[in-house]
């Protein structure tokens, strides 16, 4: 199904989303990938309060090219999730609901998923020109020493995504493959 | 003998780094848009319409069509009657890259320790290569490299006795493990023979050979095609959602190896399957 959807990700709307499903994410996100989340999780293993309130955020993992000038943002398209996989059970359990990156995540991700009303989008990975479009704002919030990496505050409107494992546990990557495989016999 | 100065090859390098990360190689567009034709699903058609979509905004906008522009991968074939002029030809290599990804804004993905890490802030080194050939031109071939497709990339040492079919099996057991990570539609480099190292850079040789150049010899040349219909008869499809279209091209290189053995190195590149060459 298509759906136009506005953030923040309450687990009232999380819970709508089904696997399969094309979104459109209108609101902010934050952005984040494999050194922000070592220094957010290292933070909250201090007693730390993260650089943003977490609470029913959507991270994108994204390291975008620099903004050329008049640019808000340069290319800025998904990177491989899995190398967040460490760290996204602890990022859900403070209140961050939504992540959209590509690629399969493990089980213990899928598992916090459950139990938070996670949900994981799947943007499309290499078409970074196009989704920089969607994002109309874009402030360094903190690690601005991480460059690509640091943390940022994006707004984005009718950014495109698809559901690729709601807070049920389905997973598109396996329903997709399973229902081609299963037409072409 | 040829001198050539070396301020050139930094001038050309800088010049290939931004054009091959914003405009995707004829052959690479028309590989995605023959697949696009024959998909039928509708999400695997959608992807694939948004894929090229990107990359006319890209190049049209001279923005880059990926936001990892990778290590800049950099081949010369030097002709063995050239001298290179007004400096050192790793550093001029260098010196178009930290430029390139300077001024075209690309993004700096290299980290100056593979285990302390830390950004080297100008996408140095190059990962170069050199090879003397006969002649008086400098082939150059720039390639950026991104790594989500690189991560999925394998090499095995064979035993002789596994034969031709240890290789399909393996080409197929790499492409399913990699499954939607490398941003499908992929491109499969093959490389066998040689030693441990000569197998992994064969394999990244055969991703670095136009897409629409079949292997001159038939027997790969069939090979290639046998392996790109079983590849796409996995139905991992367009960014893993299932579809015709899990590979756009499959590519092989071999050399002679050792009677022990038989490498075999599989490195996988995504749609953004960046390439570009020049002669000096």
């Amino acid at each position: 199904m298509e759906k136009h959807i506005t953030l923040p990700l309450t687990p009232e709307l999380a819970k709508t989303l089904k696997a399969g499903d094309t979104v459109y994410l209108t609101g902010t996100i934050y952005t984040s990938r494999d050194a922000g989340h070592k220094r957010m999780c290292e933070a909250l293993a201090r007693g730390e309060e993260l650089p943003f309130d977490p609470e029913n955020t959507t991270i994108y993992y994204v390291g975008p090219t620099p903004a050329k000038p008049g640019q808000v943002i340069g290319s800025a398209g998904p990177t491989t999730s899995g190398r967040m996989d460490a760290y996204a059970p602890t990022m859900l359990s403070v209140g961050a609901r939504g992540m959209i990156g590509k690629g399969a995540r493990l089980p213990e991700v899928v598992e916090a998923m459950k139990k938070y009303s996670g949900v994981y989008f799947g943007a499309i990975g290499g078409a970074g020109a196009l989704l920089a479009k969607c994002i109309k704002s874009c402030e360094l919030i903190a690690y601005e020493d991480l460059g690509a990496e640091a943390l940022r505050k994006l707004y984005v409107e009718e950014m495109p995504v698809f559901v690729i494992i709601d807070c049920e546990g389905n997973d598109l990557y396996k329903m997709g493959r399973a229902e081609y495989l299963a037409d072409k016999k | 003998m040829r001198e050539i100065s070396v301020h050139k090859i930094t001038e050309v390098i800088e010049r290939m780094c931004i054009e091959a990360n914003t405009q995707l190689p004829g052959d690479v567009k028309c590989a995605i848009e023959t697949c696009r034709a024959c998909e039928d699903g509708s999400i695997a058609k959608g992807v694939l319409d948004k894929i090229i979509e990107n990359y006319n905004i890209a190049g049209q906008e001279n923005v880059p069509i990926c936001q990892d522009t990778g290590m800049a991968c950099v081949f010369l074939e030097i002709g063995q009657d050239v001298h290179f002029i007004d400096g050192n030809l790793a550093d001029a290599v260098d010196e178009g890259v930290r430029r390139g990804y300077t001024n075209g804004y690309l993004r700096k993905s290299v980290v100056a320790d593979p285990i302390r890490r830390g950004n080297t802030g100008d996408n140095t080194p190059a990962m170069l290569y050199t090879e003397i050939v006969p002649g008086d031109q400098v082939k150059i071939t720039v390639g950026p490299k991104g790594f989500g497709s690189e991560n999925m990339s394998q090499l095995r040492m064979f035993k002789p006795s596994a034969g031709l079919q240890g290789i399909k099996d393996f080409i197929l057991e790499v492409v399913e493990a990699a499954g939607p990570n490398p941003c499908p539609p992929i491109v499969v480099g093959v490389g066998v023979g040689g030693t441990f190292d000569k197998a992994a850079l064969l394999a990244k040789k055969a991703i670095m050979r136009p897409l629409d150049q079949r292997n001159p010899d038939p027997f790969y040349a069939d090979l290639e095609a046998e392996m790109l219909e079983k590849v796409n008869a996995l139905g991992i499809g367009p960014q893993g959602f299932g579809g015709k279209t899990t590979a756009i091209a499959l590519n092989i290189e071999t050399m002679a190896t050792h009677i022990a053995g038989m490498p075999c190195a599989v490195n996988i590149n995504c749609h953004v399957t960046r390439h570009k060459t020049e002669v000096l």
